[in-house]
């Protein structure tokens, strides 16, 4: 089956990213496809390479960007929720790209089920 | 050849004290330029989004609201509000800037059991 | 159709909302909202009520988390992620009640 996922919380200040992580994995581990992950509102917060935690707690930027390698998932990150809170090209992590809200429509139009993460 | 989804947009969050209305408006208008079968339901606090006559001017924030009343220009029609939301808020139709259905508890049940995609932010 | 709640019942009315408006469908506790499947929880009995009419999982990790694993309301089903997945599969749509 495929799916579509929404991110609408940025990490570690929300759970809805780690949550929407581990059902991506525990997704791809029972053979479905994660179609797409769409992050909005503070969700696009998720996409910044800047982003450093202390060494003991998980890297919630690195770890979207290591599974969407392992799976080719596409992680895309909406423009104007993104240029509205300072996210561009130059600080965009690997695995995820800036588009529009149109990807977000196409992900239910093109998934079995969307997914929506968030507070 | 594109195949048409019903899209339901659950708004259950009040304007301006947090930006979800407002994003959550924009992909509305999106999803309807992509001809999908687009309806909004309105529940809880999100009822409040339609309420007449905001002022905004002393926030310094957007006035979103005129915005449901363009909706009908993109083929978006079918608004519905939780009659139990506008009354648990002393609210009636008539406080609302937009036409709508407004429908009981169960009926709201029933129309997001019959969508495909169910949006919420 | 499957409905997910991720908040406390006692901070917020997105089960209340939830159960007011769902007549038949899976329900999935995740996050805040596992508090709500606990014995003891002022929502307890609307829990319970609701069973009648809805099935409700929980996702026990986010329930182990918070220390809570051994007081689940019985006939509660305990998920993981990969059930949490299944749930999503089995159901025609889902809701999240943000």
């Amino acid at each position: 089956m495929k799916f579509g996922i929404v991110v609408n919380e940025g990490p570690y200040q929300h759970q809805a990213s780690d949550s929407a992580y581990l059902f991506c994995k525990a997704a791809v581990e029972k053979g479905h496809e994660i179609w797409r992950v769409f992050f909005y509102h503070d969700g696009v917060n998720n996409a910044t390479r800047l982003t450093e935690p202390p060494q003991d707690d998980r890297h919630i930027v690195i770890r979207w960007s290591k599974l969407a390698e392992e799976h080719k998932i596409d992680l895309v990150v909406c423009v104007a929720a993104a240029l509205r809170r300072g996210i561009q090209d130059e600080n965009l992590a690997h695995g995820f790209r800036i588009s529009g809200l149109g990807q977000l429509v196409e992900a239910g139009i093109q998934t079995d089920r969307v997914v929506v993460f968030g507070d | 050849m594109n195949e048409v989804k019903k899209f339901l947009f659950v708004n259950r969050k009040a304007p301006y004290g947090t930006i979800y209305a407002l994003e959550s408006l924009e992909v509305v208008l999106i999803t309807a330029a992509f001809d999908q079968d687009v309806s909004l339901a309105f529940l809880d606090d999100g009822v409040y989004q339609l309420k007449k006559g905001q002022q905004t001017k002393g926030i310094e924030t957007k006035n979103f609201s005129p915005t449901y009343r363009a909706l009908d220009g993109y083929d978006v029609e079918k608004l519905y509000v939780e009659k139990e939301s506008l009354d648990a808020r002393g609210l009636t139709e008539e406080d609302l800037l937009v036409d709508v259905t407004v429908l009981g508890s169960r009926e709201m049940g029933a129309l997001m059991d019959e969508q495909d995609v169910v949006l919420s932010f | 159709m499957l409905h997910i709640i991720n908040k406390s019942p006692l901070g917020n009315n997105s089960l209340d909302a939830c159960l007011r408006v769902a007549a038949s469908g899976d329900i999935l506790l995740i996050e805040d909202a596992v508090y709500a499947a606990t014995k003891g929880n002022a929502m307890e009995g609307k829990v319970r009520e609701a069973m009648s009419r809805l099935k409700i999982h929980i996702l026990l990790p986010d329930l182990e988390a918070r220390g809570l694993a051994d007081r689940i309301i019985e006939g509660v089903a305990k998920v993981d992620y990969g059930g949490f997945v299944d749930l999503v599969a089995a159901n025609k749509n889902c809701q999240s009640w943000l």
